[in-house]
């Protein structure tokens, strides 16, 4: 269930680039907030509290990363940066920041929407379900994965993430059907993506992220999740 | 410094053997004069006791010879001494007879001794010989001959006398031991001396050598200590200021390279987001106003087009420019080539009737390389394939050894001649500017294509014929450590074998090509197999 209302904060110092990305994604009937600058952005995301953010790398005061980190401190509202470099560093440096995804400069306004409806794609249709991962109990209704009782707080792409692999276990997964599956890809897209949220849902789900046992490498093929531990 | 212990070695060689050989010849001309003085001094008194035997007769001449024998014995020092007749004389029936002192010594004297003595001519005679010693062991000796004349008709008579030269024998090898002795030592010293000064000598020279091995490895601010030597010191301050030069120089360059990288990436920022604005814009205008008239359309789309084709000569821009500020680092994972392959192709089939035929024959082992860079490079050649191959069929072959793994595509177009094989790599060169061109690259593809096969330690090669077609082949030597591969597919494909090259001619082992490249740290977590790539 697309919210037609659902809440995005477009964060861009470029005014005219600001404008045309409100007016394509108003035509789409989203719900539109700017900030130009980075401590803007920071204030207009508390006031509005948007379901998606389209986060410029290069803004004043305040760059993009650094706007990202401080975002996921509070909140795993999808975060989309927009970046005018291809160069690894910035992409990478903003998917460790917390980015879910990233768009590069100059994108498709078509590719921009398939990726912010993906990040608003609802996945609790299923109702009360509860799976186990390794020694991960995860509540699909309730959005909320365990340990021994404790929670684990988890993005929603991370969560989506994971549940992916919970849901068949023993089944590898290509980084290119996780892209397809997770972010919503529908051609060969950037691995890295997958590469740094597997390192990001590991750091966060593992007891030691050097010996996976929840999202387990295949290597030269892809993840898999770790089978149940009584 | 082996020379000079070998130089040593001979020279003291020389020395000794040269003291020993006049040592020896000394000692023996000392104990030859004094023997054969011995020898005179004996043979004077015995003339004198003979000449006194005043009888002829047996008695008296055999009490004389008696008598003389004793003489002799006493006055000389010899312990060996042979009387004997001289031959060819007239039968005496009185001659006394012949007297031996020590039978060894008899046997040894010699027939040239007795015949010389024979012919007179001097007054003495001597010849060496030499004696058995204790122990079986031989020891040299004199044997030094004169006459006797015997009264009547008893004739000449040889003495001989026998010196051992047993003391001179042992003196000399005395002399012998403590010159090798003394050899030995000096030998010794020498080496230790001739090593200790050269370690001394050679010290600022080492160290020369192992700042310049440090600076050949990269370190660039290694440099020359300061010795304390007016000539070393000298150098190492030349030394020390050519290292500074160069490495300000290297660090300007670096400087500049990056200046430039930052200014494409700072231009290319730029234009990005105006860029962005502009496809936006249309995208509004195209939902907003569906029923343009044809015009209006025919130039939205247009618009939208170029736009593209501006967005992808950018990105090549970029692209090209981060090579040539050699600020490229690559993020490999383990990737199967044949898969890769297949799936650019079925990608670019879409755009083309011609039929792109796979036919791998290896290269199914997953190998580290970029998966997107590859992907490029396969995308650029099948494009490039599509664009010159006259509607016929492309092959796309794929093989692999134990060194690398080779992609080879060949089309059967137009070809190009020997001059356009030349610049086909060029920036924004075109074969044939009168063509059509149905894909629309941005001219920098096959310059991309290839830095990207060198960036992997690769080679992109290419093979044309006029009328025959192209063969591009690009080989990926499997592992970092292959400094030079065997591409496993050929580059002049089969039955196309020119006047030099056999048809199975793969080119012989490549060499890796050495590029600058920024420093990429890969860092693999062995556990879990995960590579990522990390600016240092």
């Amino acid at each position: 269930m697309e919210s037609m209302s659902a809440r995005i904060l477009v964060v861009d110092d470029d005014v005219a680039l600001s404008e045309m990305l409100t007016m394509v994604l108003e035509g789409e009937g989203f719900n539109v907030h700017h900030a130009g600058d980075g401590n803007e952005a920071i204030e207009k995301f508390a006031e509005v509290k948007p379901d998606v953010v389209l986060l410029d790398v290069m803004l004043p005061f305040k760059s993009g990363v650094e706007v990202c980190s401080e975002i996921r401190k509070v909140s795993g509202t999808p975060i989309i940066m927009l970046t005018a470099r291809s160069d690894t560093d910035d992409i990478v440096k903003g998917l460790e920041a917390g980015a879910d995804d990233y768009v590069v400069k100059p994108f498709n306004p078509v590719e921009l929407l398939a990726r912010i409806r993906a990040r608003l794609r609802d996945n609790n249709d299923d109702g009360a379900e509860v799976l186990r991962v390794a020694d991960l109990t995860i509540d699909v209704s309730g959005h909320e994965v365990t340990r021994d009782g404790v929670k684990i707080q988890l993005t929603p792409l991370e969560f989506d993430l994971l549940l992916l692999l919970a849901r068949k276990p023993g089944q590898v997964y290509t980084r290119e059907v996780l892209l397809e599956k997770v972010w919503g890809y529908q051609y060969k897209a950037d691995t890295r993506l997958v590469n740094v949220h597997v390192q990001r849902l590991r750091a966060k789900v593992e007891i030691d992220p050097e010996n996976p046992t929840v999202v387990l490498t295949v290597r030269g093929v892809g993840y898999r999740a770790g089978t149940p531990t009584s | 410094m082996t020379i000079t212990a070998i130089i040593t070695g001979v020279m003291i060689l020389i020395a000794g053997v040269f003291v020993l050989t006049s040592v020896g010849e000394d000692l023996y001309s000392q104990r030859l004069e004094g023997a054969l003085q011995d020898s005179a001094r004996a043979t004077l008194q015995a003339q004198q006791v003979i000449d006194v035997v005043a009888g002829s007769d047996v008695r008296s001449l055999n009490a004389a010879v008696y008598s003389m024998r004793g003489t002799v014995m006493s006055v000389s020092s010899s312990d060996y001494l042979v009387f004997k007749r001289q031959i060819e004389q007239p039968r005496f029936i009185d001659a006394p007879q012949d007297i031996i002192v020590g039978l060894e010594f008899a046997e040894q004297v010699s027939e040239p001794l007795t015949k010389a003595l024979l012919s007179a001519e001097s007054l003495q005679y001597w010849q060496p010989i030499s004696f058995k010693g204790e122990n079986g062991s031989e020891v040299p000796g004199i044997a030094v001959g004169t006459s006797i004349n015997m009264p009547s008709g008893a004739g000449t008579y040889d003495l001989i006398l026998g010196y051992k030269l047993e003391d001179t024998q042992k003196t000399y090898s005395f002399i012998l031991r403590i010159l090798l002795l003394t050899a030995i030592f000096l030998m010794l010293l020498i080496g230790g001396l001739v090593y200790g000064i050269s370690r001394i000598v050679f010290r600022p020279i080492r160290v020369a050598a192992a700042t310049s091995r440090r600076i050949a490895m990269g370190e660039s601010d290694a440099r020359m200590p300061l010795q304390n030597d007016e000539y070393f010191d000298m150098l190492s301050e030349n030394f020390n200021q050519m290292a500074d030069a160069l490495q300000s120089r290297i660090d300007e360059l670096d400087t500049l390279s990056e200046m430039q990288q930052r200014f494409v990436s700072d231009v290319s920022h730029e234009l990005r987001t105006p860029l962005t604005t502009v496809k936006l814009a249309t995208q509004v205008l195209t939902t907003k106003n569906q029923d343009l008239e044809p015009s209006s359309a025919r130039a939205m789309e247009v618009m939208v087009e170029q736009v593209d084709r501006f967005e992808a000569l950018l990105t090549d821009l970029l692209e090209i420019s981060r090579y040539d500020a050699g600020r490229v680092s690559i993020t490999t994972e383990p990737t199967n080539i044949v898969h890769l392959v297949e799936e650019v192709v079925e990608n670019l089939q879409p755009l083309t009737n011609q039929v792109i035929e796979v036919r791998p024959v290896g290269g199914y082992n997953p190998i580290d390389v970029d998966p997107r860079r590859i992907r490029r490079i396969i995308s650029n050649l099948i494009g490039n394939a599509i664009e010159h191959g006259e509607d016929k069929p492309i092959v796309v072959r794929i093989d692999s050894n134990s060194t690398a793994v080779a992609v080879s595509v060949r089309d059967y177009g137009v070809g190009m001649s020997e001059e356009d094989l030349t610049h086909v790599f060029n920036r924004f060169w075109r074969a044939d500017p009168s063509r059509k061109r149905t894909l629309g690259g941005t001219g920098l593809g096959l310059a991309i294509a290839r830095e990207d096969a060198i960036v992997h330690g690769g080679l992109l090669e290419v093979w044309s014929k006029p009328g025959r077609g192209t063969n591009f082949r690009v080989s990926i030597p499997t592992s970092e450590d292959e400094m030079s591969f065997f591409s496993p597919l050929p580059l002049v494909p089969e039955g196309e074998s020119g006047e030099q090259q056999s048809p199975d001619e793969t080119g012989g082992w490549l060499k890796r090509p050495r590029r600058y490249l920024q420093k990429a740290k890969k860092i693999v977590n062995q556990k879990t197999g995960e590579a990522k790539n990390e600016k240092s």
